[in-house]
């Protein structure tokens, strides 16, 4: 989805109406790197673009069904409370704080990250639908602040995607290599009991 | 070992994921007929499920034109007519009575004016007047055969042509534009005749018409065939 995103970025490489003025980015103009896209041209990135957005779609939905169903949303979910035990846990890992404070499941910081994933990934399907069929979605349009606007967060969900991916397993391999396995099967065996 | 050994598996799934995104893959043989079925399944959700409700598209003040228009064509220089005064617009196919009309025969005919968001599928858009006769009624004035699904556009410009489905083309919005900001069509954007349609992104309409012929089978595309998606409705 992200390396067919990059080769349909390439056919307009900036965010804005024809002549101006357009949004702040870095990568105006910009090419991506041909190992990170996919498609080989506009037409081939557009086909996997519309077919990987299925799947992307029906895992969400899977996803966030099961956490609704299951309970499990409880440990995930980021609430007005949870705001002292993150600004505590953010000074223990800037090292002003020795001691880990005390956590559930996931501390305050884990559960602000997993429940604001959940909104970035809502905003790429929205603002992915609204520039698919902007006449049929106006609404959707409208919300986003325009047509181009609107691309320019489906563009930017794409980076805290990204962001949020590459910390996500990084930190795996850091704490507790054992939980890519349970990330991928669900099953897990390894060290941190509270992860059953 | 267990970290090492996920860490492999992990490697042996990205790994091709990542080839195939180094090769600016299209899918190849094996996938790319995948990704043209799924296309057509998206023209359909396209067509049937989202733009069965024929939705008019939003309209903007003639003040919000972009200053700028791009336009392309597919020849090596701009497409121009020999003779303008011979030209006529062939209406044919699955109609009672076939016609070929004029410029004139057109500006008689009941006028649509309007100022819309062209949406190019390269990602840029773009607001203009367009002027001119609705789809529908050049339909209406042939005769339409019940057996009709499908209208095909022709046009001088190096064999480039649209398939449209019928209800797309008979949409309100949908002209056959003989003006652009309150001229006539310059050579650039496709004089003497161009589709014009703000449900529609930009490579479905059809620059340099010289024929329109109703059909009872899915007429392609220049692009559509070379695998952009077909419906292409916004």
């Amino acid at each position: 989805m992200v390396a067919s995103g990059l080769q349909i970025y390439r056919a307009y490489a900036r965010f804005g109406e024809r002549g101006g003025p357009f949004f702040p980015n870095p990568f105006q103009d910009q090419q991506f790197p041909a190992w990170s896209r996919l498609g080989g041209w506009l037409a081939g990135a557009l086909n996997w673009h519309f077919a990987l957005m299925w799947p992307l779609g029906a895992i969400g939905l899977l996803y966030v069904s099961y956490l609704v169903g299951s309970g499990e949303w409880r440990a995930l979910l980021f609430r007005p409370r949870d705001v002292a035990g993150a600004l505590a846990m953010g000074r223990y890992y800037l090292r002003l704080r020795k001691d880990h404070p005390p956590q559930g499941k996931h501390n305050p910081l884990q559960k602000f990250a997993y429940s604001s994933i959940v909104i970035v990934g809502i905003l790429a399907v929205l603002t992915g639908i609204a520039i698919y069929k902007p006449v049929q979605f106006p609404w959707l349009v409208a919300l986003f602040g325009g047509f181009q606007a609107a691309r320019f967060w489906h563009f930017w969900t794409v980076w805290i995607f990204v962001a949020f991916t590459a910390t996500h397993v990084l930190l795996v391999f850091v704490v507790d290599p054992a939980s890519l396995r349970a990330m991928i099967t669900g099953w897990y065996r390894g060290r941190f009991p509270s992860h059953d | 070992m267990t970290d090492r050994r996920s860490f492999l598996k992990l490697a042996a799934a990205a790994g091709p994921a990542s080839l195939a995104a180094a090769c600016g893959w299209d899918g190849g043989n094996a996938l790319r007929p995948s990704l043209l079925t799924i296309s057509r399944f998206n023209d359909w959700v396209g067509e049937r499920v989202l733009s069965a409700s024929g939705r008019l598209a939003p309209t903007y003040d003639p003040a919000e034109r972009t200053p700028r228009l791009p336009s392309y064509f597919i020849s090596r220089a701009t497409p121009v007519l020999q003779d303008p005064a011979a030209w006529r617009l062939r209406v044919n196919g699955l109609v009672r009575a076939p016609l070929a009309l004029t410029l004139g025969d057109l500006a008689a005919m009941p006028r649509v004016s309007y100022t819309v968001k062209h949406h190019c599928v390269e990602g840029w858009t773009a607001i203009a007047s367009w002027h001119g006769v609705p789809v529908s009624a050049v339909a209406e004035r042939c005769g339409l055969l019940p057996t009709a699904r499908y209208v095909r556009f022709d046009s001088f410009d190096s064999g480039y042509f649209n398939g449209w489905d019928l209800a797309s083309a008979m949409h309100p919005q949908t002209i056959l534009a003989y003006g652009l900001n309150d001229n006539p069509l310059a050579a650039a954007h496709g004089a003497p005749l161009r589709v014009y349609s703000p449900l529609k992104l930009g490579y479905k309409l059809t620059k340099y018409v010289v024929s329109l012929t109703f059909m009872d089978t899915r007429p392609g595309g220049y692009w559509e065939d070379q695998g952009y998606p077909w419906f292409a409705g916004l």
